[in-house]
């Protein structure tokens, strides 16, 4: 399948701090990107990962389960994700999945970056 | 329940590009019939989960084959919309019922949360075969229940 441009994922870095920053809708077909920059920055030593949701309108169990992944990836390397600035609608399909308690949760990305 | 034709029919590809168009169809029909803003946004997420699992497990990832989404709008019997019916088809192959079940929350896993959430954000999730080749799985979602967080009835179906 051709590569899906229907999501863009910006990555900044301040110190071991990463901010991936998809922005786009994380389906089925886009969260393969989302996975490998998750991981890039994990292989890339990273000690805390804040993924900045607030470019981010729909996301679906595909996306859920490549936040579980990520979060598991850094809790193994010692590392610390942390969600920030999701809209309504991507913060319910945590609640429907409860996995909204297994994820540490943030309004602002500053707040992400010393939660 | 009604024998009327589908007000809506399309098929689309087994391609997960275009679960993007799916799901602004049945948001944007949702919103006509009278859900809100997180009901609509719900059932997009249900039909999102059901085609992807179609996807994933019925076609094996092949993204060339036929699924059939067929929407019907709900009426009480003054005519006043009451919520939507979604049929999703395919000709995958013949899955056992009893085997489309969620798996357990607790196992915190990626993965096997599809049938999960489409039990929770629908009140009725109906799966069964297709003559011959393929399933069926009968979505059905009231207005009213959508603002109260509806879940699927456990009756033996999905």
């Amino acid at each position: 399948m051709p590569e899906d441009r229907a999501i863009e994922i910006g990555t900044t870095r301040e110190g071991e701090t990463s901010v991936v920053t998809p922005q786009g809708d994380i389906d089925m077909s886009t969260s393969p990107g989302l996975r490998a920059a998750l991981r890039g920055e994990s292989e890339r030593g990273a000690k805390r990962l804040v993924v900045d949701l607030g470019a981010v309108g729909y996301m679906d169990s595909s996306g859920l389960a490549t936040l579980v992944e990520a979060m598991k990836l850094a809790k193994g390397s010692g590392a610390t994700l942390v969600l920030c600035r999701m809209n309504p609608q991507v913060r319910a399909i945590f609640e429907i999945a409860r996995l909204d308690t297994f994820f540490k949760i943030v309004d602002a990305v500053d707040s992400a970056k010393s939660a | 329940m009604s024998q009327e034709a589908a007000h809506i029919q399309v098929e689309m590809r087994s391609d997960p590009r275009y679960l993007c168009g799916a799901r602004e169809l049945v948001s944007q029909v949702a919103r006509r019939v009278g859900f809100d803003d997180l009901g609509c946004a719900r059932l997009a997420l249900a039909v999102d989960e059901a085609l992807a699992n179609v996807i994933r497990h019925g076609y094996q990832s092949q993204t060339d084959r036929p699924i059939w989404i067929s929407i019907w709008p709900l009426r009480d019997d003054a005519g006043e919309p009451t919520g939507l019916k979604v049929v999703i088809e395919d000709e995958a192959k013949h899955v056992d019922v009893e085997h489309i079940k969620s798996r357990d929350l607790d196992d915190v896993r990626p993965g096997g949360l599809g049938v999960h959430i489409i039990r929770e954000v629908m009140d009725e999730a109906r799966y069964e075969k297709r003559d011959g080749r393929g399933m069926r799985l009968t979505l059905i979602k009231y207005i009213d229940a959508s603002r109260g967080g509806g879940k699927a009835q456990e009756d033996g179906n999905a």
